[in-house]
């Protein structure tokens, strides 16, 4: 489905004088408030969870953008944060957490072992190869461990996500990309 | 008195406090000025996405695809950077360089296509010393994140540094730090 198609839309539509004004602007005042406050869950299953807590340190402190609250329960949490490695037997906790969590909620996968496997990727009986055979994933950091600037960078990325207000199906349709600001 | 397992046990004689020490105003206040003395004390934090740190000279970045002096392109495909791989994330084509194709390939073989799978990839480093040529280095830029898995499938054109001749300006930028430990290599 295209981003803009009404007529294919699953639903009926009532047009609203003014409607688009005052609806769109208010739209974009809470993307703005949902995007500058995620709080995201502490998640931390290996190494990249170093890398995470040194990005919440004083040195790159991402509570400047609003990751202020590292909630320790996932029904407070927005964001959830998949630092490291994702084994069978994590699998299920992890599910059960995202179920947990309340909406909108967004997950960032950080790293190789989360991303793909890693390098664990062949041969291994029990990592899961990538974290998205689990729950969806919304912003993919590789690296292995990324550095705290790769982890903010995909933190930005995210906050552009909730800017536009796009949906995890409308980005697939429209094959999304993030603008690369590295190259 | 109880028993004791050594001598050094002493008993603790706590005053009781005073009215004005009841107050806790002295002791707040002076807790304040810590918290005060801060504001004048140099910032820890790096503003990130406006300045970055430097980076140390061994980080291992985004792959980069070098071309010698002339722009020629390094790579024999050879495969040994995918044999050398941990985490098997290169896959390339090997192809023969036609006649007249002597200003785009070093070689008489060259990659037809170089793909590096970001998502398997782990950084190691190892490509970059199984590599022969000098065809394919770690540059100083982190991988940028992205929405989707498969932008993570950086292709030649991805990959390849920008022509030394042609993009002088952007050549020197993307070997940043490292001209000068070629330089040395070379030297010593």
């Amino acid at each position: 489905m295209e981003l803009n198609d009404i007529e294919n839309f699953p639903g009926q539509i009532e047009q609203v004088a003014g409607g688009t004004v005052s609806v769109g602007a208010l739209d974009s005042v809470v993307k703005w408030a949902r995007s500058n406050s995620l709080w995201p869950l502490t998640f931390g299953t290996s190494c990249c969870a170093i890398e995470l807590m040194s990005t919440a340190s004083a040195k790159y402190d991402y509570s400047r953008f609003g990751f202020e609250v590292v909630r320790a329960s996932p029904r407070q949490a927005d964001v959830i944060i998949i630092a490291g490695t994702i084994v069978n037997k994590m699998a299920p906790i992890l599910k059960r957490l995202y179920d947990q969590m309340t909406d909108p909620k967004y997950v960032i996968a950080m790293g190789a072992c989360a991303i793909s496997g890693g390098p664990f990727f062949y041969n291994t009986y029990s990592v899961v190869k990538g974290a998205d055979h689990i729950i969806p994933v919304d912003v993919y950091i590789p690296g292995c461990p990324p550095r705290p600037e790769a982890l903010m960078h995909a933190l930005i990325t995210l906050q552009d996500k909730i800017k536009q207000g796009l949906t995890r199906e409308q980005i697939k349709a429209v094959n999304y990309e993030y603008p690369n600001t590295y190259k | 008195m109880a028993y004791t397992l050594t001598n050094r046990k002493q008993f603790v004689e706590r005053k009781p406090m005073s009215w004005v020490e009841k107050l806790y105003l002295v002791n707040i206040l002076k807790g304040m000025f810590i918290t005060f003395k801060h504001l004048f004390k140099r910032k820890p934090t790096i503003q990130y996405p406006e300045k970055t740190r430097t980076f140390s000279p061994v980080f291992r970045g985004l792959h980069v695809l070098n071309r010698d002096e002339d722009g020629r392109e390094n790579c024999t495909a050879c495969g040994l950077c995918a044999v050398a791989c941990p985490a098997e994330a290169i896959t390339m084509e090997a192809a023969e360089r036609v006649k007249g194709e002597e200003y785009l390939y070093r070689e008489e073989k060259f990659a037809a296509k170089y793909e590096i799978n970001m998502l398997r990839c782990i950084f190691c480093g190892l490509c970059e010393e199984a590599c022969p040529k000098d065809a394919i280095y770690l540059s100083e830029t982190v991988t940028p994140a992205n929405y989707n898995r498969k932008t993570f499938i950086y292709k030649k054109d991805d990959l390849l540094i920008p022509h030394p001749v042609h993009d002088a300006e952007n050549y020197q930028k993307a070997l940043g730090q490292r001209s000068h430990s070629l330089k040395t290599k070379v030297h010593s």
